[in-house]
């Protein structure tokens, strides 16, 4: 199973051009700002937006003519869009329903569904006695049942509080791997492309503005609106009280405490450089690094620093002039400690 | 349309309710969720008497003629006058015919509104208003109109009748016809507009699940626009049920065969007014419950609360 895609949508005087190619198992993530054009594409490969120009070929077949219902695609939309007058049960049994199968087997693939979403005990709910999380899970499940050719989740996580996203995050990587085929997942979220992409397109005004792993993305961002919204220090690593010893090499202290594996964040704007090892005590991450590039995006200048742990520091122009940041020169990197965000994995 | 009417006037009613009991339960003339606006000024409830006198000669208007109807009902005779044989085949005729003009307008209606609220295509707005149209045209018009489609010299009525024998006007199968003539808009409007109301998102989210329109249409489309088909549906027989210039016209006044109540009420009203009143109880009665039961469970659900 494959995803090559040229999508091409006119509407009046906006067009979206978009190439897309997902091998099997790969987690394609679509960033970009609002009416860049991310839903239109999204629709478009669900046969919900016919192409002006352009293929889908998904699994070596072309379908670019395949209405949505014969397309074989699975999409979780954004606010689920669970049928309200169903139980979760059925919501989840539909897509079988609709393809045919029997009643009582359709029901019992879906409880089997339902039970890996971890949702066995609200089968007979309706939507509107779902949580949003749950509600989610409930949407992931309808949408994998019918073990569909191609994925497509339209911000699966925005409409969720913050605790919920990072439960339902990590759930929903283990479920995007255990698929198997290709996905698309539409998100504005940094740490949401980080940990469930494993590469990024960025879309504005209807193109990809950049495109590739997304930590190649966060490191050379093309805009002003990838170095914003990718603008994040990344690592994985293992907790032990308040301290975290990354993969990659280094170490960073937290101002909470946590324990096993965890991700870690930085943002490149809480990051301070200095020409000489700072003294000053209350930020409790200090090391020594090596400039390895230096990039003006906007009004911001964006240093990447080979560590470990290596990371990006977003600075003043007058702060590159008064450093006298250059690539090659050596550099400290201070980080608050209250700086540092963990997730688990 | 469905929930328009007791939207209507709500800060008049709750000011005047007290005065006339069949308004005292302000209750039915709220909607299901009333307007912000008037309750957000609550130093605003006296009316200036130029609105509060027209106010209370409309509602002195309107509700003297059911006061007068249930005052002089004759209350002791109404049990032999209701058990008389033509009263209760008219009675029944008018159910009969009156269900059956809804079952038809639900099974060719509902598929139009459909057509009108989903499907682009030229000369659409022509045709609902076509469709509107006799909601506004003179029942007695339409009658005429069927006549001359469906007559015996009429345009499609010479061929029924030449090729298959079939005979419509003056039948209870005419009856049924004028009454769909006349009511079947009441149901196509409510559901077109909650077809037009209803998030089509859905019905796409049911496309990627590999439904097919049909599908989607029996398993998304209908239960979600459920209580709207069912107002619909009470609003169109409630019509057909009180149908009288067009069943008159069409379908004749025969005892038992196409006299429906409204036209046995205007016959008794001539020789027996006491059977007329009576009758008349009887529709009263019958609109009461279907307001009562719109208010209920249709036209709160229809509001999508």
């Amino acid at each position: 199973m494959s995803l090559d895609a040229h999508l091409v949508v006119r509407r009046g005087q906006f067009t979206v051009d978009v190439e897309l190619s997902v091998p099997d198992g790969a987690v394609l993530g679509m960033l970009g700002p609002n009416g860049a054009g991310k839903t239109t594409a999204l629709r478009a490969l669900a046969g919900l937006e016919p192409l002006t120009d352009g293929h889908i070929v998904l699994d070596g077949v072309d379908v670019t003519a395949t209405p949505p219902e014969e397309r074989d695609v699975g999409v979780v939309f954004q606010d689920y869009l669970l049928f309200p007058h169903l139980t979760a049960l059925d919501n989840v049994a539909y897509g079988l329903r609709a393809r045919g199968v029997r009643k009582a087997a359709a029901r019992a693939d879906a409880a089997g569904w339902l039970d890996q979403v971890g949702l066995t005990d609200h089968a007979g709910h309706r939507p509107r006695q779902l949580s949003g999380g749950q509600a989610q899970r409930v949407a992931l499940a309808r949408a994998l049942v019918a073990r569909p050719r191609l994925l497509l989740l339209d911000e699966p996580l925005a409409a969720l509080d913050a605790g919920t996203r990072l439960v339902l995050r990590t759930d929903l990587r283990r479920h995007l791997v255990s698929y198997g085929g290709p996905a698309v997942v539409v998100t504005h979220d940094a740490v949401e492309a980080m940990v469930l992409t494993d590469s990024l397109v960025v879309l504005e005004g209807g193109r990809i503005a950049q495109s590739g792993p997304p930590a190649e993305v966060a490191r050379h961002p093309r805009t002003e609106y990838v170095a914003r919204l990718l603008g994040l220090n990344f690592y994985r690593g293992a907790a032990h009280g308040d301290r975290v010893e990354l993969k990659g090499g280094g170490e960073l202290v937290l101002a909470e405490h946590a324990s096993g594996e965890v991700h870690v964040a930085v943002r490149p704007s809480a990051v301070a450089l200095h020409r000489d090892r700072p003294d000053h005590s209350s930020p409790r991450n200090v090391w020594a690094g090596r400039i390895a590039g230096v990039e003006a995006v906007g009004d911001r200048v964006r240093v990447a620093v080979t560590g470990p742990p290596d990371l990006l520091a977003d600075v003043t122009t007058d702060a590159v002039a008064d450093l006298e940041l250059a690539t090659g020169a050596e550099i400290w990197v201070s980080v608050k400690a209250t700086e540092v965000t963990v997730y688990p994995v | 349309m469905t929930s328009g009417r007791p939207d209507g006037s709500p800060s008049l009613t709750a000011e005047t309710a007290g005065g006339s009991p069949s308004l005292r339960r302000g209750r039915w003339l709220r909607p299901a969720r009333q307007p912000e606006v008037l309750r957000s000024r609550p130093g605003h409830t006296g009316a200036p008497w130029p609105l509060a006198v027209p106010a209370v000669v409309a509602i002195l208007f309107l509700v003297l003629p059911l006061v007068g109807l249930l005052i002089r009902a004759p209350w002791k005779e109404l049990p032999t006058l209701l058990s008389d044989p033509t009263v209760r085949e008219a009675l029944r005729l008018s159910l009969v015919t009156a269900t059956l003009a809804t079952g038809v307008s639900l099974v060719i209606g509902v598929p139009l509104a459909w057509v009108l609220a989903r499907v682009r295509f030229p000369g659409r707005s022509l045709l609902r208003a076509l469709v509107i149209l006799p909601l506004v045209l003179p029942p007695v018009v339409g009658g005429v109109a069927l006549f001359l489609a469906l007559g015996r010299r009429g345009l499609v009525g010479q061929y029924l009748d030449r090729w298959f024998g079939l005979t419509i006007p003056f039948t209870p199968f005419a009856v049924v016809l004028a009454e769909t003539f006349v009511a079947m808009p009441f149901l196509i409007v409510t559901v077109e507009g909650a077809l037009r109301a209803a998030d089509i998102r859905y019905e796409e989210a049911s496309a990627t699940l590999g439904a097919s329109r049909w599908t989607t249409f029996r398993r998304v489309t209908l239960p979600m626009i459920g209580p709207s088909v069912l107002a619909g549906s009470v609003l169109c027989w409630a019509r057909a049920l009180g149908e009288f210039g067009a069943t008159i016209t069409f379908a004749g006044n025969f005892p038992g065969r196409t006299q429906t109540m409204p036209i046995a009420v205007y016959i008794a009203l001539e020789n027996d007014p006491d059977a007329a009143i009576a009758l008349s109880l009887v529709l009263l009665v019958v609109s009461v419950v279907i307001l009562v039961s719109l208010r209920d469970r249709v036209l709160r659900a229809g509001t999508g609360s």
